[in-house]
């Protein structure tokens, strides 16, 4: 019984963190937030690592390793708020290949995927947080009909995944004619999030299997990792300030007040901690626990996530709210995380149905 | 990452299971406290004798003897609620004065009292706090004045559990009264026979009295009674508090309430509609089972931590806690979702489990405050584990 990480998975997560702190500083973020891009040096720093070839077999050109893995690299990117393509291009579209693409998809998809040579958006948000606006998809004779929205590592993507209403899901090239893409501009501009509408667009099919909910499942553990990572940076850049700020003759952390908001943080967020990593070892080693884990660790970091955003930068005072501090990709980024793929009370419902608690 | 036992623990885990397959008859009912009954007496001899309570306590001084194995110690946890067979006595003598003992007591000391209290013949008590004395437990102001080879102790110690039964108390007072407040303690142990004791039963909210208040007045106790030397009473008794702290955030008693609210949920109805189909409760049931879950994989984080050695940083500070508060917040919700009826108490009609649910959340928030208060435990999260500078000392008048 070993409830821990092993010591190539600390170390690769070291090297992710290292490799960030040097590539993806605050001002690398903020240009690229102010263009609303993904950071293309960031990702090559990332490409050079083997981080899109994470959870690709060796025979596909990655490098095969589990779930557990992608989730320290998601926690390490969250923490540098790293505008880079991540959780839909290097962990969920992978999964859905691996899972439900035939030899032929396969073979085509994952080496350009396991290269970084290209990028894949997910668009299964209907599926999984609810249909908004009309948006659905229709799948009728191999021609996709409808629009997706919050569609996931958005830009320069090309290739998506696509859940139908009957939630089978669809590989479509980005050039394919009759698809036009319009962005989403979400709070946070460190990823990017768009709408897709397709009119009789050639796709093809994936084959039946639980791919879908695998996607769904992967998602939400990335999505709490990312906030994991962030969120702990919140607490440290919390304490650091507060042991530099003076007021009344003393560093404002020294005061209980103070000491107290930040032991909360800590204290809340750091269980969340042991739920992600359970959640992603459970997808691959304990099926049967995989979806309610994913759910609750998808639900609590959303939760806490939320806490801790609001309290870091009330820790910080005024200075915490400014654009010129940046503390605020953080916060937007939690906040975008909490939402994507369906807020706190959608997925508890969720995770209510899968135990029989509720009605679908 | 491995949640699969390797060999060695599954056969410990299946002698476990047949031994307590074995002596299913001679369960006694579980323990609640004071003086043992005789079944629970020869239940705990039993559980000595193959190595199911005071498992890493050395033969000599009357345990089982085996090399400490954080899992196989778990394991036993675990089979013991499986087969909801009573574990062996606990209390603080046996969780905080035993332990204490073997770190810090004379070879003379560890002879007399362990075994004995091991068995259940000596009932402990701790005396600790004062009425002035709490969280600033340093600042006691129980005095032992010296008087030939004794000391004369008079003083009031509060919050003092078990006291009607026990038969012997461990306590903190000022022998030194010249020295410094933490330099000044002694940790003294005597018996609650002793002339000059008197135990007022001290009545709670629930209603029960789960603690006592205890005075002494001229209160006569040789010096050799001193645990780990005069002077030294405040650093033998936090070798003894950080017993404690670890037991008061128990995960699995979280999980186990949690079942039973899912249970309650079921089967409990309001205007003929089922708690769990209520979706404002249901949300709320499930806000607290991602606490229990995360507590409960935190917990196996911290385990793996201890029997390899680990170094995990603040994630131990944080138990007492998050434990204590999500005991209470699982009272409290089960006391909503039963609605109206959450408030029945006493020996009422319609009552449920035994008025339980009110019982432990009026319980619950004096172990929240008890032990290391809340806002102690935010002190040490901030100072030990961020890292965070103490409170400067108010300048003294």
């Amino acid at each position: 019984m070993e409830f821990a990480l092993d010591q190539d998975q600390k170390m690769m997560q070291e090297s992710v963190n290292r490799t960030l702190d040097r590539v993806c500083p605050l001002d690398r973020v903020r240009k690229a937030a102010d263009a609303n891009e993904p950071a293309a040096d960031v990702w090559s720093a990332l490409v050079e690592l083997g981080m899109p070839g994470l959870l690709i077999p060796e025979q596909f050109g990655g490098v095969g390793l589990k779930l557990l893995d992608a989730a320290l690299v998601s926690e390490a990117i969250g923490r540098h708020v790293a505008p880079v393509p991540f959780i839909a291009s290097c962990v969920m579209a992978p999964l859905a290949l691996l899972r439900a693409g035939s030899p032929a998809q396969q073979s085509n998809w994952l080496p350009k995927l396991a290269s970084g040579e290209i990028t894949a958006g997910v668009a299964i948000s209907e599926q999984v947080a609810g249909a908004r606006d009309g948006a659905g998809v229709a799948a009728h004779n191999g021609k996709l009909s409808g629009k997706a929205m919050f569609v996931l590592d958005f830009d320069d993507a090309e290739l998506f995944v696509v859940a139908d209403r009957e939630n089978n899901l669809h590989l479509v090239n980005a050039n394919s004619p009759g698809i036009a893409e319009s962005p989403l501009t979400t709070i946070d501009l460190t990823r990017t999030v768009g709408e897709l509408s397709f009119e009789n667009v050639d796709a093809e099919p994936l084959a039946q299997s639980d791919a879908l909910i695998a996607m769904r499942d992967a998602g939400w553990i990335m999505l709490a990792a990312d906030t994991l990572g962030a969120g702990w940076q919140m607490i440290e850049k919390a304490v650091e300030y507060s042991k530099d700020r003076k007021q009344f003759d003393r560093v404002i952390g020294s005061f209980q007040a103070v000491k107290h908001l930040c032991a909360e943080m800590a204290a809340e967020l750091e269980p969340g901690r042991s739920l992600v990593w359970y959640a992603a070892h459970a997808f691959d080693a304990i099926p049967g626990d995989a979806s309610l884990s994913a759910a609750h660790a998808k639900s609590y970091l959303g939760e806490i996530g939320r806490f801790v955003a609001r309290t870091s930068t009330e820790v910080h005072g005024g200075i915490g709210i400014t654009d010129l501090l940046g503390l605020h990709f953080w916060f937007k980024r939690i906040g975008l995380n909490r939402q994507l793929l369906g807020g706190p009370e959608r997925v508890r419902h969720l995770a209510a149905v899968m135990q029989g608690f509720a009605a679908a | 990452m491995d949640l699969a036992y390797s060999k060695e623990y599954e056969h410990f885990r299946a002698t476990t299971r047949a031994f307590l397959e074995k002596h299913r008859a001679q369960f006694p009912k579980p323990y609640g406290g004071g003086r043992p009954s005789p079944e629970m007496m020869a239940w705990q001899k039993l559980l000595i004798e193959n190595g199911y309570a005071a498992r890493t306590i050395p033969s000599e001084y009357g345990g089982y003897g085996a090399e400490p194995d954080i899992l196989k110690s778990r394991i036993i946890s675990e089979e013991f609620t499986r087969a909801k067979a009573p574990m062996g006595l606990a209390g603080q003598g046996i969780s905080m004065l035993v332990p204490t003992l073997l770190e810090v007591g004379s070879e003379e000391q560890k002879r007399k009292y362990i075994a004995p209290t091991l068995r259940g013949e000596i009932i402990w008590c701790q005396g600790y706090s004062e009425p002035g004395a709490g969280s600033d437990l340093a600042s006691l102001q129980t005095r032992g004045i010296e008087d030939g080879n004794d000391f004369i102790i008079n003083g009031q110690k509060i919050w003092t559990s078990t006291a009607q039964s026990a038969d012997m108390i461990f306590c903190l007072m000022r022998t030194e009264s010249e020295r410094a407040k933490h330099q000044g303690i002694s940790y003294i142990l005597f018996s609650m026979k002793t002339p000059g004791i008197e135990v007022r039963p001290l009545k709670t909210m629930t209603g029960n009295a789960e603690f006592n208040e205890v005075f002494f007045t001229n209160v006569r106790v040789p010096q050799d009674n001193v645990v780990g030397g005069r002077g030294q009473g405040w650093f033998v008794a936090n070798a003894t508090l950080k017993h404690e702290r670890g037991m008061l955030g128990d995960p699995n008693a979280a999980n186990t309430r949690l079942q039973a609210i899912i249970d309650l949920m079921k089967e409990e109805t309001i205007d003929g509609q089922r708690l769990m189909d209520n979706s404002v409760l249901r949300d709320r049931l499930m806000q607290l089972q991602s606490r229990v879950l995360a507590m409960q994989f935190h917990g196996l984080r911290l385990l793996t931590a201890a029997a390899t050695g680990d170094d995990v940083g603040l994630a131990r500070l944080i138990v007492k806690l998050e434990g204590c508060e999500l005991n209470h917040q699982l009272a409290a919700f089960a006391i909503d979702a039963l609605g109206e009826l959450g408030v029945l108490y006493h020996d009422s009609p319609h009552l449920r489990a035994n008025g339980f649910w009110q019982r432990a959340y009026m319980f619950d928030l004096g172990l929240i405050i008890g032990g290391g208060t809340a806002q102690i435990q935010k002190n040490i999260i901030a100072e030990r584990g961020l890292g965070m500078p103490r409170e400067p000392k108010l300048a003294k008048d």
